[in-house]
């Protein structure tokens, strides 16, 4: 059970709001610029889950490992890589962090940690325990993140990792956000437990039920489970609950969704909350608030310029990085 | 195209002869003692559970310790996903996929993130690890126990796949495996594991991508791998009584393949049959047959020649397994067919 101990300084709340910003932007930019027809990309979106990446990242250093998924571009701005190279990657081009090789649902950026952005449900817990594995053996006190979504809990690696991490007390955050929606699946059609976090019991781990959208809870959640894996006390499995504001892909019309519920969730949209507590509760002033909001619009004119003003790679890269040198 | 590095020290070689298995286990030991890098899991791999079902690892977890060597659960895609993880941060991971066919449990991880990780990064990250698994019929182990299935990685860019067929090369090429920046696929064939073959020099390295001209000879080039060189060399041997002259090459590394070696050999010879144990469709011979048919077209003799399993599962009862394997009289048949069938 969470124990509600870790309480967010003033400071963190605002660096908190100030991740979330440039999030919350990233995101509309993005499906402005696919809409606009200057992209085409696969994108997902993932606006209405900021609050996860934001609360996760101030509790981490740029040398604890990531690993994320295809909707995981707000944990990779989060955990620091730079925006320049985020659009010119998502954009194809070759200054992008892959040399456009990977594109959106591929980032990587190992000088902020983010070691693996994998397409594959469920895949990025395997290779985070690997990650744990190698910080354990070099007591570097690193730890490793996994993030994935609701529907990933039903797949074999899931089962694995968790036991994996537990049986040999891994420094590795599984950080699920239940997001309600396997792609057009309703979360109950697919999973008999109506907690994901009950299922750490299965594997002897700490197990955190969160509500993913409450600044202030998935904080306290995300810094009990990093101060669990640096002390050498194992895994933790974080259930953040929040909801997705849009279909499953970019074009997804999310006709199966219920369209009570996700009025309710749009309702009860965590940007304008958080924001307006900021401010109610004196932590922040309107003007700083909005000077992130600028910022952020800022920085993206000038990335989406940068990146759609910038050159393909050459068809020479075609076949570079198949292989490295040998030895 | 001769394997030099064993010719080259003679002298130093002993009398005794030396198991494959052996070999590997000599391998993973000299690599660890000289890199503390080097990781190795997988099921029942340490001491205490007998290093490993046939014992290949046995003694490395009492030498180097119980984080360097680590037994697994029976999670194949863990297994994996924590060998490429744990080389993404700096180390080099040997994980064992006791068998082949368990493969296919982890085919997300081998195939989608190790042989693709460099690419999708742009470079900036790699995967060395080994992934070291056994296969090959003749145990009456049924059908889940003992395919091939090195055409399905040779398939996938990013992992290279070897399959020593001695001690040497199993050394070797092991050594060249751990030493590799990227992932490669070792398959042990099981029923040559406790076969004697000579012993090799301490240190002694195979480059991945070469192959050995195990025999010279003028009318037939044979190619093959692992376990089956001993059957070619039985045909080689039937061949001989004939009078024809079977140049043999051990291919050692399946992908990248050495199509240099193997391509003067046939335009040598003007014949070529490739001999393995996966089953004939879709499988290694077919790629070769392909290369060499486009790159040797009108110098051939003869079409190029595929011996290998029949299309069918490998079957349990004895008598069936026995005939679904390749053996020297059939290699022997074909290559025999194609020297008489469709000489000049």
């Amino acid at each position: 059970m969470l124990t509600n101990s870790h309480h967010p300084d003033a400071a963190t709340q605002v660096e908190m709001f100030r991740r979330m910003a440039l999030l919350k932007a990233n995101d509309e930019r993005s499906r402005k610029v696919v809409t606009a027809g200057r992209l085409a990309i696969p994108y997902y979106s993932y606006r209405g889950q900021e609050v996860i990446p934001a609360a996760m990242s101030v509790n981490l250093t740029d040398q604890d490992y990531l690993c994320t998924i295809y909707r995981g571009i707000h944990d990779v701005i989060a955990k620091g890589t730079p925006l320049k190279a985020v659009w010119a990657e998502i954009a194809g081009r070759v200054n992008g962090t892959c040399k456009g090789k990977g594109g959106p649902m591929h980032l990587t950026y190992p000088s902020k940690g983010v070691m693996v952005t994998t397409g594959i449900v469920g895949s990025s817990m395997p290779i985070a325990n690997g990650l744990a594995w190698a910080a354990q053996l070099s007591g570097d006190g690193r730890v490793a993140v996994a993030t994935f979504g609701d529907g990933a809990s039903n797949i074999g690696a899931f089962h694995e990792s968790l036991n994996l991490a537990s049986v040999w007390k891994l420094p590795v955050i599984f950080l699920c956000s239940n997001n309600r929606w396997g792609e057009h699946t309703a979360y109950g059609k697919t999973t008999p437990v109506a907690r994901i976090s009950d299922r750490a019991a299965a594997y002897g781990m700490a197990g955190i039920h969160v509500d993913g959208n409450d600044p202030l809870a998935m904080y306290a959640a995300a810094r009990e489970a990093v101060e669990r894996a640096r002390a050498g006390e194992g895994p933790t499995l974080i259930e953040a609950m929040t909801f997705r504001f849009h279909g499953h892909v970019f074009g997804d019309a999310d006709r199966y969704m219920d369209k009570a519920e996700k009025a309710k969730w749009v309702a009860a949209d965590p940007y304008p909350a958080f924001r307006a507590r900021l401010i109610a509760e004196g932590l922040a002033s309107e003007e700083t608030l909005a000077g992130f909001e600028a910022d952020a619009e800022a920085q993206l004119d000038e990335a989406v310029e940068y990146a759609l003003g910038a050159e393909f790679p050459g068809l020479e890269e075609l076949s570079t990085d198949v292989f490295g040198e040998a030895a | 195209m001769s394997d030099t590095l064993l010719a080259e020290k003679p002298a130093e070689k002993t009398a005794k002869p030396i198991t494959v298995l052996e070999a590997l286990n000599q391998a993973l030991a000299d690599a660890m003692a000289e890199d503390d890098t080097i990781l190795v899991l997988g099921e029942d791999v340490a001491d205490p559970e007998e290093g490993g079902v046939t014992g290949v690892t046995r003694g490395l977890s009492t030498r180097f310790g119980d984080k360097r060597v680590r037994s697994t659960p029976i999670s194949e895609q863990a297994i994996i996903g924590a060998a490429i993880g744990a080389s993404l941060a700096g180390y080099k991971p040997v994980a064992e996929i006791m068998l082949m066919n368990f493969t296919t449990v982890a085919m997300d991880m081998i195939v989608n993130h190790a042989a693709k990780l460099r690419y999708m990064s742009g470079g900036q990250t790699n995967v060395p690890i080994v992934i070291r698994t056994m296969t090959g019929a003749g145990f009456s182990t049924g059908g889940q126990h003992a395919d091939f299935l090195e055409a399905w990685f040779a398939h996938t860019a990013g992992i290279k796949v070897v399959i020593p067929s001695n001690s040497a090369d199993a050394y070797g090429l092991m050594r060249s495996a751990i030493d590799d920046p990227d992932p490669v696929l070792f398959v042990e064939n099981m029923p040559n594991y406790w076969t004697p073959y000579p012993r090799f020099d301490p240190g002694h390295r195979v480059p991945i991508g070469k192959a050995r001209v195990a025999a010279e000879g003028s009318d037939i080039t044979i190619v093959s791998y692992a376990r089956m060189m001993n059957e070619a060399q039985g045909a080689a041997a039937r061949l001989a009584e004939s009078g024809i002259s079977v140049e043999l090459i051990d291919l050692r590394t399946i992908a990248p393949w050495d199509q240099e070696t193997v391509l003067a050999s046939v335009a040598k010879t003007g014949r070529c049959l490739v001999v393995h144990e996966a089953v004939v469709p879709f499988g290694v011979g077919a790629e070769i047959a392909a290369v060499v048919s486009e790159k040797l077209f009108g110098k051939l003799k003869a079409p190029v020649g595929r011996v290998g399993a029949p299309f069918n599962p490998v079957p349990f009862s004895k008598p069936l397994e026995d005939a679904h394997i390749p053996n020297a009289a059939r290699i022997a048949d074909a290559a025999l067919a194609l020297v008489k069938g469709h000489s000049n």
